[in-house]
């Protein structure tokens, strides 16, 4: 019934993703014009180095940032509807402390067992996607008997505030140098995936965004709460199994590449409900999606701009987004 | 249309209600009456199919409430609760329109056949012409006349509410009793919802329901005023003094 808006909203969120994927490949250590990155691109005459340059590092990253933004923010969207809390976010479940664990255990564990030090990319972001896969396990099958949606939801806070006290033991107990490394790894970055690498990520994204897609009349009718969404019809229980899986496979894949990347999740959500105007999730999915992927490549071009780690530039972006989302929308709600 | 047999139901430990039947007929306006904390929303939602911690049958059209699948409940029974969700940025029609859920495409996409519902059900309580106004921008009133909009989009034979009037000033807890009451006459429907109003349920209803702990009494109006049933649970005398 909005049509003719959307109609203009639409394009105009996918030039600015577009613009700032085009900065995005521009802007890095090395200075490369556009002319040459076109070249490199399209398989032109340029040398091997640059090649490398655009295609294997700014290519890559560019696309991770992208598909990393709108795969958190769906899946702070879903958490957001699914638990009616404005607060609410990719993390909820416990997918980053999950994840935590995973690569705690993988980075700082096998030392402890003797197994030398391991800084393998691909054994990192296996050990966080089998962590957040685990977590989420444990909460689903909670989520199947327990009725209450706010349970699951404080069972998921408290169930990731026991696993970080276990990380936290973990690196206690480790040597400088592998701590080091799993500090680096929950500073999140874009940068750490390589080209092979983007095969298995890149198909999980879809994948989770398949179902999000799936799930969209749900949230519609879970925006009443749960008790409405049965007299109306909805089979709670698959409905809730299908959202949670494809968060896992948004957020938990993301961490496993990228580290935990926060704000994020929570605050795109809300920037697309005051962008779009509108509750429904037809709306607002593709609405977050787009904008989500532009914030995050936005956050890379200062990333490498100030050459500051990923996080900090989401926290410092998304915090005064939250608050300023809060304040001006006093009754915020979902 | 709603047959209650050998039915008993209870809160934790409580025995609410024990081998009671009854039976509601497919047209017309039950009032449930009963004390603070009898049962009236347990034995409702028990009915919506939100509680099955239940013993005996409840049969809705002669079919056993446990065998209807929730997809074909929801276009069996629709069910107004207590709760009241104020969605940011949500006009009414769009509150109606996922009334229609049980009927549309796994998109939600409406067909010109839903949006007729949508904007007929709006007319039908009042409020064709706040379609395009934002749902936290409405009174309680409004507010509780789309939510009963969009029960009726979903086109049931049974509507239930549990206490709709509450929130609502005299007048307009008049109003959307007797807005009920056309309903459920003119669309032939079974409307069951429970109220602490025994005015407007002795003036207004066809039937009425009044749990007499750990009984069920079930009669039309003026039979149910006569047994002196209400004024023995409610205390009348008593209070009086």
């Amino acid at each position: 019934m909005r049509n003719v808006p959307l109609k203009i909203m639409f394009p105009i969120l996918s030039v600015v993703l577009i613009v700032l994927f085009a900065i995005d490949m521009i802007v890095g250590s090395v200075h490369i014009s556009p002319r040459e990155i076109v070249n490199a691109l399209i398989g032109g005459d340029t040398d091997e180095v640059t090649r490398t340059i655009i295609i294997n590092i700014r290519l890559v990253k560019a696309t991770v940032a992208m598909f990393a933004g709108a795969a958190l923010s769906i899946s702070g969207l879903q958490m957001q509807t699914l638990f009616r809390n404005p607060l609410a976010g990719p993390y909820v479940l416990g997918i980053s402390s999950g994840a935590s664990l995973g690569v705690a255990l993988f980075i700082l564990g096998a030392p402890l067992f003797g197994m030398g030090t391991v800084m393998n990319s691909l054994g990192i972001a296996g050990a966080a996607w089998i962590g957040s896969s685990l977590v989420l396990l444990v909460v689903a099958s909670v989520a199947h008997r327990v009725r209450d949606i706010m349970v699951i939801l404080i069972l998921g806070m408290m169930f990731s505030s026991g696993v970080s006290a276990i990380v936290e033991i973990l690196q206690y107990l480790s040597k400088d140098e592998s701590l080091k490394a799993f500090v680096i790894w929950t500073m999140g970055s874009l940068g750490d995936v390589v080209t092979s690498e983007l095969w298995i990520l890149l198909p999980a994204i879809a994948i989770g965004i398949i179902l999000s897609i799936i799930s969209i009349k749900w949230l519609n009718i879970l925006l009443f709460g749960e008790e409405y969404a049965l007299t109306m019809g909805l089979n709670l229980r698959k409905c809730r199994i299908v959202i949670f899986l494809s968060t896992t496979l948004l957020a938990g894949t993301i961490t496993a590449f990228c580290g935990p990347i926060g704000f994020v999740g929570l605050a795109i959500p809300h920037v697309s409900r005051l962008v779009c105007d509108n509750s429904d999730h037809r709306v607002l999915l593709p609405t977050t999606l787009l904008i989500g992927a532009s914030v995050l490549l936005g956050c890379d071009v200062l990333s490498k701009m100030f050459t500051l780690p990923i996080n900090a530039i989401t926290a410092l972006l998304g915090i005064p987004i939250v608050v300023w989302v809060v304040l001006r929308n006093k009754t915020m709600s979902v | 249309m709603i047959e209650l047999s050998d039915f008993s139901i209870g809160y934790g430990s409580k025995r609410l209600l024990t081998n009671v039947g009854a039976m509601i007929p497919a047209s017309g306006m039950t009032a449930l009456l009963g004390r603070n904390g009898s049962g009236k929303s347990t034995l409702l939602r028990a009915i919506a199919g939100l509680n099955a911690d239940y013993s005996g049958e409840i049969k809705i059209a002669g079919v056993d409430l446990r065998k209807i699948t929730p997809h074909d409940r929801a276009k069996k029974i629709a069910f107004v609760s207590t709760h009241r969700p104020r969605i940011s940025n949500m006009k009414c029609c769009d509150v109606v329109a996922i009334g229609r859920a049980p009927y549309t495409n796994w998109m939600g996409r409406m067909q010109p056949q839903d949006e007729q519902v949508v904007y007929a059900v709006l007319e039908a309580v009042g409020m064709g012409s706040f379609a395009d106004v934002s749902i936290d921008k409405m009174s309680d009133g409004e507010c509780q006349r789309v939510m009963i909009a969009r029960a009726l989009a979903q086109e049931t034979p049974v509507i239930l509410l549990d206490e709709p009037t509450s929130f609502l000033d005299i007048p307009n807890r008049y109003e959307l009793c007797r807005l009920l009451h056309n309903l459920a006459e003119k669309h032939n429907k079974c409307v069951l919802f429970s109220t602490h109003e025994l005015d407007i349920a002795k003036s207004i209803c066809d039937n009425i329901m009044l749990i007499d702990t750990p009984l069920l009494h079930n009669m039309p109006t003026n039979a149910m005023i006569a047994s002196g049933h209400i004024d023995r649970v409610f205390n009348i005398s008593d209070v009086k003094r």
